[in-house]
């Protein structure tokens, strides 16, 4: 039987690669550029069961998810930069708690209102720092419309895997363009759920390192009861000051991540293998970068496109490998040289990064690409 | 018939010393005794139990 | 006969961290008798609170507990309570936390008459950071950020939840004590958004800065400035000057949240009726 094809909007599949992950619960606040994603699950959540909220703001949105996916459900809130800043403050709450939860922020310009409509890439270090103190972040960016549903199903399978929020940050350009989408078949992408605990109740500790850097989480309503606090806490769930207590459980939620970064980083290597120009480009900016390459090529210039699917963890020491044989780095994005001072300071001084940071509410265009390319000696 | 006398349970090491038992004791029942309740006249109390439920520390414990 | 509240306490975890005479301990165990008279199940059912003093009060009691964001433990609850409707859920916490910081949530959660209970404890003050003025301090009083006096108005909290839509409010105070667990258990068995004011104490941030010289003048006020509704019907307004209604304020018969979103997933899956 053929698979089923659509004409998608990103934002549309990102609801649909919530539903296809067994997404249950959504709570959201309306947002331009993301308000599809809740008009879709608004619609189709019911239908199979699941519960659709629209809260009071986008702090309340935040909280009710972590609250019903402590029932043991996976939960989804989509938003967009303004609405990312007030996440923020239960964002954390769900990295100290280890709560799963997956935040879908489509970048528009910014700060503050900035530009509702037009696109921007400015949200990238929000998502790594946005929240106060240390953290582990999760952040996927994806590129095509196909792209949006894998990753918002694969942004499911590592809240669960990792007990943590993930978030997932399209460009406007990438969630509202529409696009020919297959769906995959049931099964056929990789569905992962959170571990149950293994003990009994009596037994249950939330964060009983004896099961790893992961410990399982049981669900409220379970036969389970435990206690959860945005405090420091220790295995057990209860608050503590003690000093080692603090120190290990702060480096197990960073390592619980950083240490399984092979497992999380995704990116695609485009030409690279004799490039002496290496463009490093994300979303929407990777697709005008794509089609300079291929005029780069038939040019003569040997450049190559690398484009980083999982931007947090960020590929750090593949960037650094490239770095050694390449002329020059290419950062085209939608912001004023955020990704450009990451690749920095991956690459040791190696080769130069050379930036086009466009905040105006248009796109990178191929032709600046090229331009830029051309500067390289 | 002898009077039965309740039991008046005083957990020192949970009773801050806030006064509420002994003030608001209908029948003078109880006293401080440095920084914590004690008490002083267990004849007089008639379980009226207001000490138990007043106590924000869950440091008394009547038993009738 | 002594009451049981080590069964519902979680062991070792007392004494508890809240000053001497403050109230919160009273309304805990006023809660956990409450608890027992409905027997209510630990594992089913939520304790959820925001920051502040009184929300620890979830870290005592042995059931599925969740202390979360400062104001936030209306948005979180909702959420448990909607994933999970067969849950009892139960919120608590202070004043500012409630109806500053957390306003709109309350509010909200009020409007949806989602079915949870929520018991305020009103002391007028945020205890917690040291006694800054909140929405519920009275005017002209002082706090450690009202120096010459408060000059703004305060909330009444239960007129509040009424306007806001709840379907039932009450209020007691840390006083009467054994009206406490009779309120919240009526509270828990209404079906809708309940909410149980209970105006509290707070010895050591406003009492010593308002003239209070002790734990029991505090106690003396809300013993003399509570008048039972029912005992209100009977007195004039002249004898009700600077009283404070307690008991059962109000009582509505309306849609419960998640029994309408009930009928919004049999609509959407065309097994509506």
């Amino acid at each position: 039987m053929a698979k089923k094809v659509a004409f998608l909007q990103g934002n549309e599949a990102a609801a649909q690669g919530a539903l296809y992950a067994g997404c249950k619960f959504f709570a959201g606040y309306p947002i331009t550029p993301s308000t599809e994603v809740a008009e879709v699950m608004s619609a189709e959540l019911p239908k199979v069961g699941g519960k659709f909220i629209q809260m009071e703001d986008e702090i309340g949105a935040m909280a009710a998810i972590i609250g019903a996916s402590l029932t043991g459900v996976k939960t989804l809130t989509s938003t967009s930069g303004p609405g990312l800043s007030l996440k923020q403050e239960n964002i954390g709450y769900a990295c100290i708690t280890e709560v799963p939860c997956v935040v879908f922020n489509v970048m528009r310009g910014g700060p503050s209102t900035g530009m509702p409509t037009g696109p921007s890439q400015s949200d990238i270090m929000s998502a790594k720092w946005g929240t106060h103190g240390d953290h582990p972040a999760i952040c996927l960016v994806p590129a095509s419309v196909q792209e949006v549903f894998e990753e918002t199903v694969r942004a499911f399978n590592l809240a669960e895997k990792y007990r943590t929020p993930v978030m997932v940050m399209p460009d406007e350009i990438v969630a509202h363009m529409r696009e020919r989408i297959v769906f995959p078949e049931p099964g056929e992408l990789e569905v992962i759920d959170r571990t149950a605990p293994s003990v009994t109740p009596d037994k249950y500790k939330p964060y009983d390192t004896s099961f790893g850097d992961v410990p399982p989480l049981a669900g409220f309503g379970s036969g389970y009861k435990f206690h959860v606090t945005g405090l420091n806490k220790m295995q057990d769930g209860f608050p503590t000051t003690k000093a080692e207590v603090v120190q290990a459980e702060e480096e197990r939620q960073v390592r619980k991540v950083e240490g399984n970064a092979a497992d999380i980083m995704k990116w695609e290597e485009y030409q690279i293998d004799d490039a002496e120009i290496v463009v490093v480009a994300f979303g929407s900016s990777s697709r005008s970068a794509r089609f300079a390459v291929n005029e780069a090529r038939k040019q003569g210039i040997k450049a190559g496109l690398f484009r980083p699917i999982t931007f947090w963890p960020f590929p750090e020491q593949r960037l650094l490998e490239i770095s050694k044989k390449v002329k020059a780095f290419i950062s085209p994005e939608m912001n004023l040289g955020m990704c450009a001072g990451i690749i920095k300071g991956c690459i040791e001084g190696n080769a130069p990064v050379l930036g086009i940071f466009r905040v105006d509410g248009e796109p990178i265009n191929p032709g600046q690409i090229l331009d830029k390319m051309k500067e390289v000696k | 018939m002898e009077k039965k006398l309740p039991t008046i349970e005083i957990i020192e090491k949970y009773c801050k010393g806030c006064h509420i038992c002994v003030e608001f004791c209908p029948k003078q029942v109880l006293e401080m005794k440095g920084f914590v309740a004690a008490v002083k006249d267990l004849e007089a109390c008639i379980k009226c139990m207001q000490c138990e439920l007043r106590c924000p520390d869950f440091a008394i414990k009547v038993t009738a | 006969m002594s009451f049981d509240y080590d069964k519902w306490l979680r062991p070792g975890k007392l004494p508890h961290i809240w000053c001497p005479g403050c109230g919160h301990g009273i309304v805990m165990k006023g809660l956990i008798r409450a608890l027992e008279t409905l027997q209510l199940k630990k594992e089913n059912t939520a304790i959820v609170s925001g920051i502040g003093c009184a929300s620890r009060l979830p870290g005592y009691i042995d059931c599925c507990t969740l202390h979360t964001a400062h104001g936030r433990a209306a948005a979180f609850a909702t959420g448990v309570k909607m994933a999970k409707p067969e849950m009892n859920v139960i919120l608590c916490g202070g004043d500012g936390d409630g109806t500053a910081i957390g306003g709109n949530h309350f509010i909200h959660a009020c409007r949806r008459n989602i079915d949870m209970t929520y018991i305020i404890m009103n002391n007028m003050i945020y205890g917690m950071t040291g006694g800054q003025f909140s929405p519920c301090t009275p005017t002209g009083a002082k706090a450690s950020t009202t120096p010459y006096g408060n000059p703004d108005p305060g909330f009444d909290i239960a007129k509040l939840a009424i306007g806001a839509g709840a379907s039932f409010v009450a209020r007691g105070t840390a006083f009467h004590a054994n009206q406490i667990d009779k309120l919240i258990v009526e509270a828990i068995q209404h079906k809708g958004f309940s909410v149980v004011e209970i105006l509290d104490d707070c010895p050591t941030t406003y009492g010593r800065r308002n003239k209070y010289k002790s734990v029991i003048e505090m106690m003396n006020r809300l013993k003399d400035v509570a008048v039972p509704v029912k005992a209100a019907e009977k007195m004039d307004p002249e004898q009700l000057k600077g009283k404070i209604l307690t008991g059962v304020l109000h009582k509505q018969d309306k849609p419960e949240y998640c029994q309408e979103y009930a009928k919004v997933i049999e609509r959407a899956q065309g097994t509506a009726r």
